[in-house]
């Protein structure tokens, strides 16, 4: 393989990791607080990408007013399903809250099916983000860098939040011990509407830069995506917003690596992320940068 | 030795499980009565919904096994359905139809050259999905809550990116059309008893009450004895048996599969339904899959266009799925019980229902009792 | 013939040492109890012993049997048996549900049988059955079979979970804060249980408590730890009177006269 072949592989590589990163970092706020696997948070980055896509094809809006609308109104929606499907359920057995995640992915699917037509859609991708450049000898489209800086500055404004303002302490402290932090008087309610809050954002803005990379939308682009994510959260250590990145661009730069080399293996590439999920779920169920919990009894 | 034990209990003993097991059989002898008439009797549409309710109820069933009464959420049920119609299909697809299948890549050998009943079909995909289970199990079990579940799920896209992916024996994404339609409602209902019948007897023994125990309180469980391990995967092996069979008798049924329909959505649409018909009831999860494939079919029309008189209606695809989603929705909210609760019809709360029913009408038609003549003058 | 020896047991999590060479020994029969301030490694113990944990060094041995590290339902089986601080009883279970878990472990029959309702199964529940009513009689619990656990007041989950306990035919029984929550009345109830069941089934007791006022009464031997380490072991008058257990248990002026 040339060198600029791979390089080309490492950089589509490093641009998919950061998608899976965005969407990752996501799960791991709401998992580090609730303890809740998100399973519909692949599905809001896919409604991310259809509000995006109305705004510009119907409503005739700008990208830069699309997008930021997305990424609001996918708040909203992230807050809605908070309240109204996982917060009345905090007390009760732990597995009435999965099926309730389960059902809330399967109600978005549906929805969406029934609201956008299942057929998939055409993305229409801003004009200056399909610019086709070469940079030594590697020929790159303008969406590569574009996301893998968004990714990056995203994480940098996150990990800022979380360690510098008092509200991001409150974060950490729940996920640390959520009982103790809510009686030291810090409103419990508010600080997890804040982590999903979040959470859907960076999912709207990874819908939306998935929907640029893959211009195809349909109602179940969420999924894959969002599984995959998930995987990479638990790759570099659920609950940790680093190790959500580090997993996230590893699992990106892994799939398109075994592909390139191995391209007979191109039909099984989504089943790498689910081997690696197993494989980390038994031999290092902390992750990367995971911390052993051990169980109180 | 003594045992204290109230005048029902004795009396169940010498009479009610006699009479209860009369009344098992002779429901049972009726059922299959309805069974061969509605076989000779009705059209193929009402014969393909009634097939569907019994498979359904096999899936509801044994995941309700793994969920309700094991309390480990397995989402991979797709996969294992899957297992079990492949196998069954190729295994009872004549030669010719192979042939003409497997166009791109051409069948294995082993597989090729033969045509086999039924039944032997169908335990065979049955052991397959059982090995196939034991060998997620023993990896998955050992994991908590959420991640068994998408661990689980992602073995069941694994078991679909397999079956997309292995031309020359799934013949990928073309799938399988022309599976020979041995389901009838005896293969269906028949299978669909037994697996009820095991079910509830295991779940009503030792082995269920250490199951329920593992659901409660692991901890707990194994600090009395139980190896959590063994019984966790005796229940999934169990459970992924039938999930086999019901994917053989699904194939065929509906004589073509492909791999879109051993999708995750398979695997969530049984967890709704069990869910809605009760975690821990056996009742429950074939009530529900019962209405759950009566109301599908029932509700269809509003997919086409429609017109309730002067209005016309025009047809929402997907709408069937989008009120079941907020129907699961609002009853995991709301009514987490579900239809049965934990509970499991029973002759003994047939007749006690009776006997309530009966008491408020003798109430009602008894006069209130007028105070002796002598009294009121007091 | 010590029915349980503990050999210099170390358990470490990260950097704290939650037991620090922890020694000591039973013999059949007794009834001891360890007690020690909040947080002093008395459950760590427990769970080293019932295998929830593993020593990070030493040895356990239950008669005779090197147990370390073995998993806890193995041990279960061997004949340690023990009780949870929080009650863990089975909610989905009654009452008579409960205590036939705890008999589960000697099941002979296998799922087949119990699958089909093959008759070496049917006789073997209806066994189970009429042994578990025995056990309840036996405690006085036999009137609230079919009860449903949370529905029965704490005094009487206590002894429901004990009695689970005593099912899997333990000749071991770990009791860990049993009388936790309870006032004096229904603690004395609960220590006239103790004996009486100590008496009644072949056992050995280990008792856990933190307050001392409960168990002086009756253990003929009481060891005392604190953060780990054992401070002071013997008999109830010396314990009370040794100055490192004051110092212990300085601020939780729990221990009150004798």
């Amino acid at each position: 393989m040339s060198f600029s072949l791979f390089m080309q592989h490492l950089a589509n590589g490093v641009s998919l990791g950061s998608l899976y990163a965005l969407i990752a970092i996501g799960y791991t706020i709401v998992y580090g607080i609730l303890r809740l696997i998100n399973f519909a948070h692949g599905d809001i980055v896919m409604v991310g990408a259809y509000v995006a896509f109305y705004g510009i094809a119907m409503f005739l809006l700008p990208w830069w007013i699309s997008f930021p609308l997305a990424i609001v109104l996918t708040i909203l929606l992230g807050v809605i399903i908070e309240r109204a499907a996982y917060k009345p359920l905090r007390e009760v057995p732990r597995f009435q809250l999965f099926t309730s995640a389960v059902a809330v992915s399967f109600l978005l699917e549906n929805l969406a099916i029934v609201v956008f037509s299942g057929r998939p859609k055409a993305f229409p991708r801003p004009p200056f983000m399909d610019q086709t450049f070469t940079l030594g000898g590697v020929r790159i489209v303008s969406y590569t860098p574009l996301i893998i800086i968004s990714a990056l500055l995203l994480f940098g404004l996150l990990t800022l939040f979380i360690h510098r303002t008092k509200v991001g302490m409150a974060m950490r402290a729940l996920s640390k011990d959520i009982e103790t932090t809510g009686l030291m008087g810090v409103d419990t309610d508010r600080v997890i509407m804040l982590a999903f809050a979040i959470g859907s954002a960076l999912a709207a803005v990874g819908g939306v830069l998935w929907a640029i990379k893959f211009p195809q939308i349909n109602p179940l682009m969420g999924v894959l995506p969002g599984l995959k994510a998930f995987i990479a959260a638990v790759l570099g250590g659920i609950g940790n917003i680093t190790g959500a990145m580090i997993g996230g661009f590893l699992l990106g730069i892994v799939e398109i690596m075994i592909v390139a080399f191995f391209p007979d293996l191109a039909g099984y590439r989504d089943a790498f992320a689910y081997t690696i999920l197993i494989l980390v779920l038994l031999f290092r169920p902390t992750g990367i940068m995971g911390e052993v919990e051990p169980e109180k009894v | 030795m003594t045992t204290i034990q109230t005048q029902e209990q004795r009396g169940e003993r010498r009479f009610g499980l006699t009479r209860n097991r009369i009344l098992t059989v002779a429901s049972l002898i009726l059922f299959i009565g309805f069974l061969i008439w509605a076989q000779n009797n009705l059209d193929p549409y009402k014969l393909r919904i009634l097939n569907l309710c019994a498979i359904y109820a096999i899936f509801a069933v044994t995941f309700n096994l793994i969920f309700g009464f094991t309390g480990q959420l397995s989402l991979g049920h797709a996969g294992f359905a899957a297992v079990g119609a492949y196998t069954a299909a190729l295994l009872t697809m004549s030669v010719a139809q192979k042939q003409a299948n497997f166009f791109l890549e051409p069948l294995v050998p082993l597989l090729a050259n033969v045509e086999w009943p039924f039944l032997p079909a169908i335990l065979v995909g049955g052991v397959l999905a059982a090995l196939t289970g034991l060998l997620i199990g023993w990896p998955a079990l050992r994991l908590r809550g959420d991640y068994l579940a998408i661990a689980t799920l992602g073995f069941s896209e694994i078991i679909r990116v397999i079956c997309v992916n292995w031309q020359n024996v799934t013949n990928g994404s073309l799938g399988l059309k022309g599976i020979p339609g041995h389901t009838n409602l005896y293969w269906s209902w028949g299978w669909a008893i037994i697996t009820i019948f095991v079910v509830k007897k295991l779940v009503d023994s030792s082995y269920g009450r250490a199951l329920k125990a593992i659901r409660d309180d692991e901890i707990a469980a194994e600090a009395l004895g139980i190896h959590l391990a063994r019984h966790k995967i005796l229940a999934f092996t169990l459970s992924s048996f039938f999930v086999g069979v019901g994917g053989a008798l699904l194939a065929n049924l509906i004589s073509t599969i492909d791999p879109k329909v051993f999708m995750f959505f398979l695997a969530y649409q049984i967890v709704g339904i069990t869910v809605m018909g009760g975690m821990g009831s056996l009742t429950g999860s074939v009530v529900a899959a019962v209405l759950y494939t009566v109301f599908l079919e029932v509700l269809r029309p509003i997919e086409s266009p429609f017109s309730i008189g002067p209005i016309n209606v025009p047809g929402i695809p997907g709408m069937r799925m989008v009120l079941f989603s907020i129907l699961l929705l609002l009853v995991i909210l709301f009514y987490q019980k579900g239809l049965f609760g934990g509970k499991e019809f029973s002759w003994d709360g047939l007749f006690a229902i009776g006997g309530k029913i009966r008491a408020r009408f003798a109430r009602a038609s008894v006069p209130p009792a007028t105070p002796p003549a002598n009294l009121k003058e007091e | 013939m010590t029915i349980l020896l503990l050999d210099n047991v170390v358990k470490r999590f990260g950097g704290l040492v939650a037991v620090n060479n922890f020694s000591t020994q039973l013999q059949p029969g007794e009834l001891c109890a360890l007690i020690g301030p909040n947080g002093s490694g008395k459950t760590t113990i427990f769970n080293l012993i019932s295998g929830i944990y593993e020593p990070t060094s030493g040895k356990i041995y239950f008669d005779g049997l090197d147990i370390t590290g073995k998993r806890p339902d193995v041990i279960a089986g061997l004949g340690v048996a023990r009780t949870f601080q929080n009650i863990r009883l089975f909610k989905g279970l009654d009452v008579l549900g409960n205590v036939l878990v705890g008999q589960h472990l000697r099941v002979h029959s296998d799922p087949f049988s119990a699958m089909f309702g093959l008759p070496n199964y049917t006789r073997e529940e209806r066994m189970m059955r009429e042994k578990g009513m025995e056990l309840l009689e036996a405690l006085n619990l036999a009137h609230l079979a079919h009860e449903e656990p949370s529905s029965l007041p704490y005094g009487q989950q206590r002894k429901l979970e004990i009695a689970r306990a005593l099912a899997t035919e333990p000749r071991l029984l770990l009791l860990d804060e049993p009388a936790a929550g309870m006032n004096r009345t229904e603690s004395q109830e609960l220590m006239d249980f103790i004996l009486h069941i100590l008496d009644t089934f072949e056992l050995t007791i280990f008792l856990i408590e933190h307050q001392m006022r409960v168990v002086m009464s009756i253990c003929l031997r009481i060891i005392v730890i604190d953060h780990g380490v054992i401070i002071a072991e013997g008999a109830p008058a010396d314990i009370q009177n040794d100055q490192r257990v004051i110092e212990a248990y300085l601020g939780v002026g729990d221990y009150a006269s004798g």
